[in-house]
């Protein structure tokens, strides 16, 4: 969003552990963990081929605008998420992709796949596997039957023999391990087995794209994991140039190689996983990966105060102060009984909670702000929080979001 | 299905529901279904044969049944086409065409039957120009077949509307997706995932049509031979107070459409088992 100044910020305190989190005050450059992909990634994006290219995408359903002016590269073998909340866009750029839906007619236009210009051919022609929500399968058909489906279709001329179907069909249902149910109809498979048949489908016809949307979307939680790592591991056998339309934020940073988060009809943000979860750009994709708690503080002169608290914040040094949001992420915290010196706000434990991989620890601040601390374990155990008492929190980490500045 | 009678259900009441299904059928199907047969039994083989194979009764059971196939294919062309617009389409005034699709059901069938003799007889509003090219319609087979469609429509309509509009769109776009041309996804998704409606519809429109009497007798003709339907044969054979010939007749048709209806309804098991989930 172009009204939204943002920047990862950082805690003027000088903190024991400033290296993992924390950046050179004043600073531009964010978390050192983190590698500079993104300019190695422009480098490797300008010298291979682009296998998805759409440029200038929009797309108008009636007087609801659900595509605005959307671009998009994708790299030849990569597998990208398209990632938003429910009617962010995301499904119909895909399904444009997919020439299932025609973008609006405008100067600049394109969609390009290995470099050639396929927005005038109809889905079809373009070579493109489709893996649809709910599968649509064709239910009168055996699994054997659908997955050759787009082979006997094929004119005589291009049609493989009988023989190579055959090969060619067991070899992809072993490929999604269903070869024992060939003779079954999709009323007999479970729901994640029917994922498997349509994706064996999709890539029968050796598409050059593979399109996957919301795949997993009607399966329950159990089977979307296995499913999950499953089609990650399958990517790494066939690498086939994929893109996966998801809403489940875990989905997305598990799966793919890079995350395109969509809200808006828009863009918000595109990167690597890692980028888009630790460097969000706004305060839609912060809020959206991950848990996020939020405050209300101020900016003025440099400066994002919140309480005590006093963040670094380079990128307003107007007089006039602005109201600013400040994001912490719940593992992003320490709990201490005592205060050691350093800037941190008290909190009244409300609720403990400490039967998972991490231990949840709700407080509410002195101005009734609810705050969820996530903490290891055994320092949960360790520091023995008794719900009521009141504790000191330090931040090792905070994102300063303030609404363009109207000086 | 080999699932119990009467399983545990929210609603209770197997038994009556069984009992009232039982009574009811046997009242008012099953008891003057039986009188028929009773009655045409008074006649004695040799009697019955001679009933029910004369030439006049056998060039009747040609044309009733000939034109009701006929007549049952038609409508499951032009019904599939209607329907199909009106699950497929939005445009102005839908709402009057699909109530105008029931009119066949409401209207009496001497009405309608008058009504089409009017237009299309030599000097009706189609019958005048239609019969300059040697095409005639009242009186004649085509006639009955005519009267036979109009009444059938209904059956069609009615019963694919639901199955089109429980097709998956998305699995036309898979076809598509996947290569196969709109004739193809058309003969090879649509037509197939509907077939047993569309067999329904058939089913349906072809009973209504061997029974046909009300709407036929005014377009038919009723020419001995030529254009004379079963169900006239039996009414005719009545007024001549020759009851058994007429239940002997009677017999013949009933036995030929319940055929007619279970080798559909086989067909149709078949056709509709493999997506059902029976093993």
């Amino acid at each position: 969003m172009a009204s939204l100044q943002t920047q990862h910020a950082v805690l003027a305190s000088k903190a024991p552990q400033s290296g993992s989190f924390f950046d050179e005050p004043g600073s531009n450059v964010r978390n050192s963990n983190i590698p500079s992909q993104k300019s190695e990634r422009q480098q490797e994006q300008d010298s291979t081929t682009m296998s998805i290219d759409v440029q200038h995408i929009s797309k108008t359903f009636g007087t609801f605008r659900a595509l605005d002016d959307v671009s998009l590269k994708i790299n030849d073998g990569e597998l990208v998420a398209l990632l938003g909340p429910s009617g962010s866009g995301k499904t119909t750029l895909l399904r444009i992709i997919a020439g299932l839906e025609a973008p609006d007619p405008n100067p600049g236009t394109s969609i390009r796949f290995y470099d050639e210009d396929v927005s005038r051919r109809a889905v079809g022609e373009r070579q493109v596997g489709f893996v649809f929500q709910h599968y649509a399968l064709f239910r009168h058909m055996t699994v054997f039957e659908n997955v050759a489906f787009g082979l006997r279709v094929r004119h005589k001329s291009t049609r493989p023999s009988k023989e190579e179907i055959r090969d060619r069909v067991e070899r992809l249902l072993s490929l999604v391990q269903l070869a024992q149910f060939s003779k079954r109809y999709p009323s007999q498979l479970s729901g994640g087995q029917r994922q498997r048949v349509a994706l064996a489908r999709a890539l029968a016809v050796e598409p050059k794209v593979l399109l996957l949307d919301e795949p997993f979307g009607a399966l329950d939680a159990q089977v979307r994991k296995g499913l999950r790592a499953w089609l990650r591991r399958l990517h790494e056998e066939i690498h086939i140039t994929s893109v996966l339309v998801t809403h489940d934020q875990e989905e997305a940073l598990e799966v793919a190689d890079r995350v395109v988060v969509m809200n808006n009809s828009k863009i918000e943000q595109e990167g690597s996983p890692d980028e888009v979860f630790h460097s969000a750009k706004t305060q839609f994709v912060m809020e959206f990966l991950g848990q996020v708690n939020v405050f209300h503080g101020r900016v003025q002169r440099g400066k994002a105060t919140l309480g005590d608290l006093t963040v670094d914040y380079p990128h307003y040094s107007g007089e006039h102060e602005q109201p600013a949001t400040v994001y912490m992420r719940p593992h992003e915290f320490e709990i201490r009984r005592a205060s050691n010196g350093k800037p941190s706000f008290p909190a009244r434990i409300t609720r403990t909670h400490s039967a998972g991989a991490v231990a949840r620890v709700f407080l509410e601040t002195e101005d009734a702000a609810s705050v969820l601390v996530e903490l290891p374990l055994d320092e949960f155990a360790q520091l023995a929080l008794q719900e009521g008492e009141t504790v000191h929190l330090y931040p090792k980490n905070a994102r300063v979001f303030v609404p363009s500045e109207s000086q | 299905m080999s699932k119990n009678f009467a399983k545990r259900q929210v609603l209770p009441g197997f038994g009556i529901t069984m009992g009232y299904t039982v009574t009811y059928l046997s009242l008012i199907v099953l008891v003057p279904l039986a009188a028929l047969f009773l009655k045409s039994a008074g006649l004695g083989w040799a009697d019955f044969w001679k009933a029910v194979s004369g030439p006049r009764v056998v060039a009747s059971y040609k044309l009733t049944f000939g034109a009701s196939l006929v007549a049952a294919a038609v409508n499951a062309v032009f019904g599939f086409v209607v329907a199909w617009t009106l699950v497929r389409y939005q445009f102005p005034g839908k709402r009057i065409i699909d109530a105008m699709i029931d009119l066949p059901f409401a209207l009496p069938t001497a009405v309608s039957g008058i009504a089409l003799t009017a237009v299309y007889s030599s000097h009706g509003w189609f019958g005048q120009y239609l019969e300059p090219l040697g095409i005639k319609v009242a009186y004649t087979p085509l006639g009955i077949t005519l009267a036979l469609v109009f009444i059938g429509l209904p059956f069609v309509v009615r019963t694919l509307q639901p199955a089109l509009a429980d097709l998956e769109r998305e699995s036309e776009e898979a076809a598509a997706s996947l290569g196969a041309n709109r004739f193809q996804t058309f003969t090879r998704v649509i037509i197939p995932t509907i077939l047993p409606a569309l067999l329904t519809g058939f089913a349906l429109s072809l009973a209504r049509a061997i029974g046909e009497y009300g709407s036929v007798v005014f377009i038919s003709g009723n020419m001995p031979m030529r254009t004379e339907i079963t169900s006239l044969l039996i009414i005719s054979k009545l007024e001549q107070y020759d009851t058994a010939g007429a239940a002997a007749i009677s017999v013949v048709m009933l036995t030929v459409s319940f055929g007619l209806l279970l080798a559909i309804n086989l067909l149709q098991h078949f056709a509709g088992r493999r997506f059902q989930g029976a093993l």
